[in-house]
């Protein structure tokens, strides 16, 4: 998903550039009144493995495979503000060593991959995780994550593509969120099984489930990131998510010449009037499709927490709460 | 695990290596600003455009050659996301406008980057005004990529030794198992870091 120089135009870039710079400042202010344990060192060498690990090849079908993403992985285990910063330097350094991702894209990218994936990631962690008990809560929650984490950075990308001009939003949108919407299955499941394989071994890294006051403290401050994140990605979507009808649709009906159009068809159409995919009614079936896909990866997630939990969950919720 | 990284080649004695490495990164801003947003249907621009670049990698002594390689190693993913383009009217002519600027800007980049020091362009980052967390995780992520990439791949070599079953189960869980062992290993060695690095008087 990282978008290359020569896709996005100079506006896209300088909107992008400067949210990306808001988003990454209120991190940086953060980790100073707040710094992780190990400091300094801890976000380095954080950052250094995310970089490794999104070098580990994960076999899919065929000769094809995936890798992580790791914005909610490394959200949950360090907290988001971390995974901001974390995020933003992978990208740097892909961008300066590998040529991946552009140099004047770079605010882009890390808008999508370093900002909306692990802030939006985080908020919909903290909100899902106390359905569960004890680790299993936080598995479901983490992997339901991941994959809206991909969802939502691959809706920002497609957004910031169709605002420059370099493909339909209606093109661009079903195309990136679809693919996507499978690939966030793959990034759930690395996520989880990571997560469960550290919390099996050193559950003592990752953060302890906090007391009564600090846990609901902690929770709205992710909820008020992912609204203020929210808003932000909402902007770059309004222009092309109307929910009203089409324009001369609407100019149809109110001129009365809606039924006259209906009744005097100019040529056979193969197809009776709203049934080709993407015509009319895109807006509602893309966010059907969506719903649909959000309901899935849930199961998922849950199937997922359940079989890499222990058997009833009594030792699990021992250990990590 | 082999890191295909960039590094520095050509001739470091040249000219354009020993130029600043902040006027390096500002000029190549630039010069991907300018052909980002140059209009498409004129063919001179993207000319003279590859026509600064070979003179510059000339001047550089860097190979063609290298500058091909690298370039076609980026290509899948820059022709990937072009492909949506194709998918409109008129998308012909946007697809290659798009494919044309943004191979000049990697070919841009690849250039700043085989013709500068990594701890040059970080000071050069450091004078504009990156904050020091950033700079400093970016410093130690350069320092630590190869000897964490090292230690997956004995991970993974000895994983594979003990491991009679295949199939692509085993594999995922595997290799989270790997990923898992990475990150304790990496957090155990920021914890050493930071020690050595209280003890040697660094402060905050």
């Amino acid at each position: 998903m990282h978008i290359p120089d020569g896709f996005l135009d100079l506006k896209t870039t300088a909107v992008a550039g400067a949210l990306s710079a808001t988003g990454l400042a209120a991190a940086l202010r953060r980790i100073r009144t707040h710094p992780p344990v190990r400091r300094e060192p801890m976000i380095g060498l954080a950052a250094a493995f995310i970089f490794v690990a999104q070098m580990l090849n994960f076999p899919v079908l065929g000769g094809t495979s995936g890798h992580l993403i790791g914005g909610v992985l490394a959200a949950v285990v360090l907290g988001p503000e971390v995974a901001v910063v974390v995020m933003s330097c992978v990208l740097i350094l892909q961008c300066l060593l590998f040529a991946d991702g552009g140099l004047l894209a770079l605010g882009a990218n890390i808008w999508n991959l370093a900002i909306v994936a692990p802030t939006l990631g985080y908020a919909i962690h903290a909100l899902t995780r106390r359905l569960l008990p004890g680790l299993r809560g936080r598995l479901l929650a983490t992997a339901f994550a991941a994959w809206c984490s991909v969802v939502f950075a691959s809706i920002s990308c497609a957004a910031l593509l169709a605002l420059s001009g370099a493909a339909p939003w209606r093109i661009t949108l079903p195309a990136m969120v679809s693919v996507h919407m499978v690939i966030g299955f793959g990034e759930a499941l690395i996520t989880a099984l990571v997560l469960a394989a550290v919390a099996r071994t050193r559950p003592e890294l990752l953060p302890e489930g906090e007391s009564e006051r600090a846990g609901a403290d902690d929770t709205r401050r992710a909820i008020g990131y992912g609204l203020a994140v929210a808003c932000g990605l909402a902007a770059f979507v309004a222009p092309f998510a109307s929910p009203l009808p089409d324009g001369l649709e609407r100019v149809a009906e109110r001129l009365g010449f809606a039924d006259r159009a209906a009744t005097t068809p100019l040529h056979n159409s193969p197809f009776p009037d709203y049934l080709i995919p993407g015509a009319n009614w895109s807006a509602l079936s893309t966010v059907i499709a969506g719903l649909a896909g959000a309901a899935v990866a849930f199961a998922f997630a849950y199937l997922l927490a359940r079989m890499l939990t222990p058997r009833s969950g009594s030792r699990s919720a021992r250990d990590s709460v | 695990m082999r890191l295909e990284l960039l590094e520095r080649r050509g001739d470091p004695a040249s000219p354009v290596h020993q130029a600043p490495a902040l006027g390096k990164l500002l000029l190549t801003l630039l010069f991907i600003g300018v052909v980002v947003s140059s209009p498409s249907r004129n063919p001179i621009l993207p000319a003279a455009a590859l026509l600064t670049i070979t003179l510059v990698a000339a001047v550089a002594r860097i190979s063609p050659g290298h500058l091909i390689r690298k370039l076609v190693s980026v290509e899948p993913f820059v022709v990937s996301v072009a492909l949506l383009s194709l998918l409109q009217p008129g998308g012909v002519a946007i697809f290659l406008s798009m494919v044309i600027k943004s191979s000049l800007s990697v070919l841009a980049m690849i250039l700043l980057v085989s013709t500068t020091r990594f701890g040059d362009l970080l000071r050069a980052l450091r004078r504009l005004r990156l904050p020091g967390i950033m700079v400093m995780t970016l410093a130690l992520m350069h320092r630590y990529i190869a000897v964490l990439g090292d230690e997956t791949e004995r991970m993974r070599r000895a994983r594979a030794s003990r491991t009679l079953v295949r199939g692509r189960r085993r594999a995922w869980s595997d290799l989270a198992a790997v990923a898992a062992r990475l990150f304790i290993r990496s957090s155990e060695r920021a914890e050493r870091i930071y020690h050595a690095m209280c003890a040697r008087g660094w402060r905050t």
